[in-house]
């Protein structure tokens, strides 16, 4: 299900970090010893022999992650990324897989335009990617893909992401079919008739701007039908960027009753509120949008406490020219990649509301586990999927500084805390700073 | 006179420091809006004389930039540099580039290269003001952006409520109607809350925005609140901004019925006002129209002189700073 280009798995010892791995238990200061891509030894005073040494005092190491929302615009959109250019850019942000949606320029809704896609990470993806295909032939919702054939070729999931399956007679439909093809079907919610032509969160802010609202109720309602069918039919489900306090109440709800479901949430809607939007950046705009001091809360809470299990950048790479207007007359969208640890670090670790155990699981095995790819492990036997972070670092994120062809961030221009050092993917090392 | 001494050549305004606007409500003060409103007065003095053009900026350029129709506004501010001898321009979206499919940046970056003191826009999105000032070295004037923001409006209003009642502090307004898509409203709103006024939003459930009781004031669909109001500020019903099949109410004739400004629901003396266009019949009775007690010509008079008072201020003293906040720092 994940693809990369061939290259030779690498003999690497990371000398003397603090290795911290939640799902192994793990922290204390080891050596980790990398012999042909798999890990070999954790240890003190490991022999390096002729490995690549990586010095890794002062610093964390850390199982790598995985982003299960990724926009890589390919194809037909290249200008604002291609693989190559997004997987160079996960690399750097410490991530050693990533799920790209299938909301492309055609969708991705055939094993022609999938077959394609795989070929082209097989040659040029720095880093494993896996991709999602469409649920609905041209994310139309009105006819389902050939899900089973395009499993076959690849593909990681489903999602129809950036519209929502409208028909509720559809949607119980493709998680019936669903159950053939052993993939996990991801759902973009949203009621378009409440959010209808929606810019920002409803509520005071908005209200002030004159801004058109997109209100909470147009997710959640969503939320609570897609979880009544996901427990009607007995189908997991798989809810991306959850930004609403009702929507997490919901999920916690079905979860609780029994509903495999699992839910993503964005850095940005961990770190920011709709207050935000006063400044009329277009890199403050996405959908959904940013929503009250309480829906971030929520959102904390739930990735605490486990209901929401994964942090995923949806990282959706847009063309200067096309952020460079009005707010209202900008895309949906901002990028992550690079710096989706360093916010979170900066915002949530930092100030002591979230521990970093914490969010390392949420970065790495919550989102393998939501669409059931390898776990990355820092372990013995385990494929070395490994990201070295420097907690001290601070620095200011530029224009310039990225490795994606995009550049709206919503960081651009702040100064932040923890940096990636390096980064071993699938046994090599993809980023090293 | 110490007013008019601004006609004297030696006390022309000096060179202006670069960047202040006049884009939103929210970034003038109490002091501010008190100043602009004593220019205003200034120049109503000056307008009633024979000749009534100043030299006071002369050399000056406006250019006025409209991507959506107006009359009042774009005639108040041609004529408001007119009357201060500024060089104008108008440029619509029709006709220019924009048909071309010009970026608002590009277009503005292109007027920009003229060197113009002050770039009046109007554009029907929100934030258009804050992109021109980013990319060009003009005063820029918001002649209103989208839903978002029209503080010369605003400014004339208070003018036009100060004017008639000599006060606006503890004045009671009511706003009736459509103010969800009213970018009048809102600047409207604020100004009122700074200078101590005590506002009533009256309209339809669906055109009274959640969360607007945070602007400093409070809401209600009974039109019978109008009773209590010093001025009945009536706005206008934006019938193209009704999309169609919204739903906002269910007809025009079932919203004149129910929240229209009549005769009958008035009491003498109140004093009614409306930003213009009118539409008779709808938010708006006739008879309430071209009764006495409308201060609606007053409104179109008192928009030049504030428009006149804006000009001169951003290139003289000046009040006014597009803040500029930073994401993380208003997050």
């Amino acid at each position: 299900m994940l693809f990369a280009k061939a290259a030779p798995k690498e003999n690497i010892v990371v000398r003397g970090a603090r290795v911290v791995d939640p799902s192994e238990g793990i922290d204390a200061v080891l050596d980790v010893r990398v012999d042909e891509g798999v890990v070999a030894a954790l240890g003190t005073d490991l022999d390096t022999n002729s490995h690549r040494v990586i010095e890794g005092e002062g610093l964390v190491l850390a199982s790598a992650f995985v982003d299960p929302h990724v926009h890589l615009r390919t194809p037909g959109r290249e200008d604002e990324e291609t693989i190559a250019s997004g997987t160079a850019a996960a690399a750097a942000g410490g991530y050693c897989a990533i799920l790209a949606m299938p909301n492309t320029e055609p969708v991705v809704d055939s094993a022609a335009t999938l077959g394609a896609l795989v070929e082209a990470a097989r040659a040029e993806a720095e880093i494993p990617v896996g991709f999602l295909a469409a649920i609905t032939k041209q994310q139309r919702g009105t006819e389902l893909t050939e899900m089973a054939e395009l499993a076959d070729v690849g593909a990681a999931g489903f999602s129809d992401d950036g519209v929502p399956v409208s028909s509720p007679g559809l949607m119980r439909r493709a998680l019936q079919y669903g159950a053939v093809t052993h993939r996990r079907i991801a759902l973009h919610c949203e009621e378009t008739t409440l959010s209808h032509d929606g810019q920002m969160h409803e509520g005071e802010v908005s209200a002030e701007l004159g801004f058109t609202g997109y209100p909470s109720v147009a997710e959640s309602l969503m939320v609570e039908r897609d979880l009544a069918l996901a427990a009607y039919e007995r189908q997991p489900l798989h809810l991306l960027h959850l930004s609403a306090w009702e929507s997490v109440q919901a999920l916690r709800r079905a979860r609780a009753d029994g509903v495999a479901a699992t839910a993503e949430v964005t850095p940005h809607h961990l770190c920011l509120t709709d207050e935000a939007v006063r400044s009329l950046d277009t890199n403050v705009k996405m959908n959904p949008p940013l929503r009250s001091a309480s829906d971030r809360t929520a959102l904390v809470e739930a990735l605490k406490d486990g209901t929401i299990t994964a942090i995923a950048t949806d990282h959706a790479p847009h063309a200067r020219h096309e952020k460079d207007v009005p707010f209202e007359a900008a895309p949906f969208g901002v990028t992550g990649l690079e710096t989706a640890f360093a916010a979170l670090y900066t915002q949530l670790v930092e100030p002591g509301v979230v521990p970093l155990e914490t969010i390392l699981e949420r970065m790495s095995a919550g989102p393998a586990r939501a669409y059931g790819l390898d776990e990355p492990r820092v372990a013995v036997g385990k494929p070395a999927n490994l990201v070295l972070l420097d907690l001290k670092a601070s620095y200011r994120i530029t224009a310039e500084s990225f490795r994606s062809r995009s550049v709206n961030s919503w960081l651009l221009g702040a100064t932040v805390k923890g940096a990636i050092r390096a980064t071993v993917a699938a046994g090599r090392v993809v980023f090293a700073a | 006179m110490a007013e008019i001494r601004v006609m004297r050549e030696d006390l022309r305004p000096p060179a202006p420091p670069p960047k202040r606007h006049f884009i939103s409500i929210k970034d003038v003060s109490r002091d501010d809006v008190e100043r602009l409103l004593a220019t205003a007065r200034m120049f109503e003095r000056s307008l009633e004389r024979e000749v009534k053009k100043l030299p006071t900026l002369k050399g000056r350029l406006v250019i006025n930039v409209f991507y959506e129709s107006s009359t009042r506004t774009s005639s108040s501010f041609e004529l408001a540099a007119k009357r201060l001898s500024a060089d104008t321009m108008s440029i619509k979206s029709s006709g220019s580039s924009v048909d071309k499919g010009e970026s608002l940046k590009d277009t503005a970056i292109t007027l920009g290269a003229y060197d113009p003191d002050v770039i009046v826009l109007r554009h029907p999105q929100i934030g258009a003001p804050h992109l021109v000032a980013r990319v060009t070295d003009a005063h820029v004037v918001n002649a209103g952006d989208g839903k978002h923001q029209h503080p010369t409006q605003a400014l004339l209003d208070l003018y036009t409520m100060r004017e008639a009642f000599g006060r606006l502090d503890a004045l009671h307004v009511a706003i009736v109607g459509d103010v969800l898509h009213s970018r009048v409203a809102r600047s409207l709103i604020q100004a009122l809350a700074l200078m101590g006024a005590h506002v009533t939003l009256i309209g339809p459930p669906a055109l009274l925005p959640r969360g607007i009781e945070a602007m400093g004031c409070e809401t209600t669909t009974d039109i019978g609140a109008i009773a209590a109001a010093d001025v009945v500020y009536v706005l206008r019903m934006q019938r193209e901004r009704m999309q169609e099949g919204a739903n906002y109410v269910p007809s025009l004739r079932e919203y004149a019925a129910r929240w229209g400004v009549t005769p009958e629901r008035l009491r003498p003396g109140q004093k009614v006002m409306h930003p213009g266009p009118m539409n008779r019949g709808v938010e708006i009775d006739p008879r309430v129209a071209d009764h006495a007690d409308a201060l609606i010509e007053t409104q179109v008079r008192a928009g030049l002189v504030t428009r006149m008072a804006v000009l001169y201020d951003l290139l003289t003293s000046g009040p006014v700073g597009v803040k500029t906040e930073s994401v993380l720092e208003v997050a």
